[in-house]
């Protein structure tokens, strides 16, 4: 139940912002879709409700969305310098990580923001051994350990103290 | 190795060129008492266009389905960016409202078509 | 100057964008050409909503292509991996000078 009121204010903020400049007629149409909306797909997003008031996980949050914003931005011209030079200075290979997160939410945010760092890119995840196996555009290290702690070293702290 | 650099130079010439006849252009606009919006939005409908050729050529060489399949992800993501560019200036509000469908429907879409390339049900 | 900052970001978006679509040609393979798009267009085209942002400031259109962007920037990396991974299986190799690939090899043992 108190996920579902969870996923109602969500849905609500939502709503909220696609009518934006709200008036009394949105916000009262808003209620019946979101109640709709929480009806349809309450099964899909499990709350873990002690969580949510935890106020050390949103410091972690906002610390990780400059450290990420720095790598997306050294990844972009990463890939433009090595797009516009005149050999192709690549050397690319699948790679294996291995991380020690558990939970989905939190595998799923690591292979996305590995996917958006310099040159590394999640092809499949191994969920019950916990590993992950990447394409890199310019391979460093080839073994796990030196692999692991090249790529996925700066975020997996940060998303061990958001999720878990 | 001769060959492909005199390639590269012919490239880097047709870039140097495109920047300069769009962009040289639009630097007096930037510094103008007031901002002529319409011309600098022309310039960038330009820009995005160029890119989508590119997009093209790659539909029409691309040696397997999976190049085929990328591209048109990327095409789609291109897509909303036309829908932003062309929103501002006529000030259609309901141009941006195309944008956001868009990203939601090439997402489900390219997810749609990893599948069949996958060889499994949609129902994983 | 709300409006040159905008349009600051908008020709940032642009370039980037530009040289997404040129990796698109000039790199060798699906995975190369997968990361190199989705990396720089997905950058640039948020940066343009940015700069849409920028230049509407809390109106209708800036609030929506804030959310656009943000929709984006959750949605284009997973469809990289769905697409990376679907290659995988449907047997496009990878390009000759790769180094090395552990993914076949764990498939293999299996």
């Amino acid at each position: 139940m108190r996920s579902k009121i969870v996923l109602f204010i969500l849905a609500y903020i939502l709503w909220a912002l696609l009518n934006w400049v709200p008036d009394w007629q949105h916000l009262l149409v808003g209620v019946f879709v979101s109640v709709f909306v929480v009806y349809l797909t309450a099964g899909l997003f499990p709350t873990r409700f002690k969580y949510l008031f935890d106020i050390k996980r949103y410091l972690w949050a906002l610390y990780f969305i400059p450290v990420f914003l720095y790598e997306c931005i050294r990844a972009n011209f990463d890939v433009a310098y090595r797009v516009i030079h005149p050999d192709l200075p690549i050397k690319p290979g699948i790679v294996k990580i291995k991380t020690g997160l558990k939970s989905d939410i939190a595998l799923t945010f690591l292979a996305n923001s590995i996917t958006l760092t310099p040159g590394t890119m999640t092809v499949d995840i191994d969920r019950s051994n916990g590993i992950l196996y990447i394409h890199w555009i310019n391979v460093r290290d080839t073994d796990i350990e030196g692999a692991t702690k090249l790529i996925a070293g700066k975020f997996e702290r940060i998303l061990k103290g958001i999720f878990e | 190795m001769s060959a492909k650099r005199i390639r590269w130079f012919i490239g880097v010439a047709l870039i140097a060129l495109m920047v300069v006849s769009v962009f040289v252009v639009s630097i007096p606009i930037l510094f103008h008492h007031k901002l002529q919006y319409i011309s600098f939005f022309k310039h960038c409908f330009f820009v995005l266009l160029v890119c989508s050729v590119l997009c093209l050529y790659r539909v029409l060489r691309g040696p397997t389905a999976a190049d085929r399949i990328v591209t048109i992800d990327i095409l789609g993501i291109l897509i909303v960016g036309f829908c932003a560019v062309i929103g501002i200036p006529t000030g259609r509000t309901w141009y941006i409202d195309i944008g956001i469908a868009w990203t939601l429907q090439s997402f489900i879409s390219t997810l749609a078509l990893a599948k069949f390339l996958e060889g499994k049900d949609f129902d994983e | 100057m709300n409006n040159l900052i905008g349009m600051i970001l908008i020709v940032v978006g642009l370039i980037f964008d530009f040289f997404g679509c040129l990796g698109l040609v000039r790199l060798p393979d699906v995975y190369n050409r997968l990361q190199a798009a989705t990396k720089c267009v997905t950058l640039g085209t948020f940066s343009i909503m940015l700069g849409t942002f920028v230049i509407s400031g809390f109106t209708a259109v800036g609030i929506k292509a804030l959310l656009c962007g943000i929709f984006l920037l959750i949605a284009a990396p997973t469809a990289a991996h769905a697409l990376s991974r679907g290659a995988y299986k449907a047997g496009v190799k990878l390009w000759e000078g790769s180094v090395v690939d552990k993914y076949g090899e764990d498939r293999a043992k299996k």
